[in-house]
């Protein structure tokens, strides 16, 4: 088994060995379609970021201002019911 | 304060609907193409940014000078804005700026100083959060500094050589492409009138559960 897995090894090399070097660099004058970084995802994404972010921050503050409500009732009870 | 800001969202939550079917009405800019659409949701806030670290800055000037809370719950809402709307610039940006110029970011003059305004007002609201009492003057001081660096942040692109697009660009639009960004540039605004609305009411409700509180010790 493994005097196969050597003989393939070698085999590899050898047929990456075997390629040729590139001699010349060849112009195109467009880059081709699978190379363009395509540009819909991008938008995608920063129209989304944005409307993510205020959800966010909104659900945050909205959150936050329950808390302090509650706490304020809480406490505003409290201290008038020491008054009386 | 809080029941006004309803109307303000409800608004803002209309425009940026329906932004995105006028932005796709809008030309495609010749060099750039569908990219470039980044744009209607870059420039407004990054220009928020800069507006409202200039009135953090207005207020806490005004804070140090009169000591009236307001004035720092005001100078609170709009740093955390300023760092809201300076992460939605900052994000907008590469992701535009991946396609039209190859890279996410370069040192350019432009990015480097948002970046470094922006550090400033998380630096605010760090302090804010871990400074203790007293914090509140601080801050407001950090704020100025904040205010000071905002016109050069605005001037970087005519002053130093950089990448960025320069601010002739905005004023010279053609209609095509200015009525979707000032639409877009409302909703932002009407969105962070609100937010500071809100946020407002949350410090002022905070004050009164601390004066509270010592009511209840004494």
């Amino acid at each position: 088994m493994k005097k196969i897995l050597l003989l393939v090894l070698l085999l590899t090399n050898a047929a990456v060995l075997a390629q040729p070097g590139q001699s010349e660099f060849q112009p195109v004058t467009e880059i081709p379609a699978s190379e363009q970084l395509p540009s819909a995802p991008l938008v995608i994404a920063a129209y989304a970021f944005v409307w993510l972010a205020f959800m966010v921050y909104v659900w945050m503050m909205w959150r936050k201002l329950g808390k302090v409500e509650q706490e304020l009732n809480h406490l505003s009870t409290q201290v008038l019911k020491r008054r009386v | 304060m809080r029941k006004a800001a309803v109307p303000l969202f409800a608004l803002a939550g209309f425009i940026f609907l329906t932004a995105p079917f006028i932005i796709v009405r809008a030309p495609y800019e010749s060099t750039m193409g569908l990219v470039q659409k980044i744009f209607y949701f870059h420039m407004p806030p990054a220009m928020l940014m800069l507006l409202s670290a200039i009135f953090c800055g207005v207020v806490s000037a005004i804070f140090i000078i009169r000591r009236r809370p307001f004035y720092d719950w005001m100078a609170y809402a709009a740093a955390e804005l300023t760092v809201l709307y300076g992460a939605m610039a900052m994000v907008t940006g590469p992701l535009w700026a991946r396609k039209a110029w190859g890279v996410w970011w370069v040192w350019d003059p432009r990015l480097t100083m948002s970046f470094l305004l922006w550090m400033i007002f998380v630096s605010y609201l760090l302090l804010r959060r871990y400074g203790g009492s007293g914090s509140e003057m601080l801050a407001a001081g950090l704020a100025v500094f904040g205010m000071a660096t905002s016109p050069f942040v605005y001037l970087s692109v005519n002053i130093w050589r950089t990448i960025h697009p320069l601010t002739t660009v905005v004023p010279t639009l053609p209609v095509d492409f200015a009525f979707p960004l000032w639409y877009a540039f409302v909703g932002f605004l009407l969105m962070y009138i609100a937010l500071m609305m809100l946020r407002i009411s949350i410090e002022r409700q905070r004050t009164m559960l601390d004066q509270l509180y010592l009511e209840s010790e004494e």
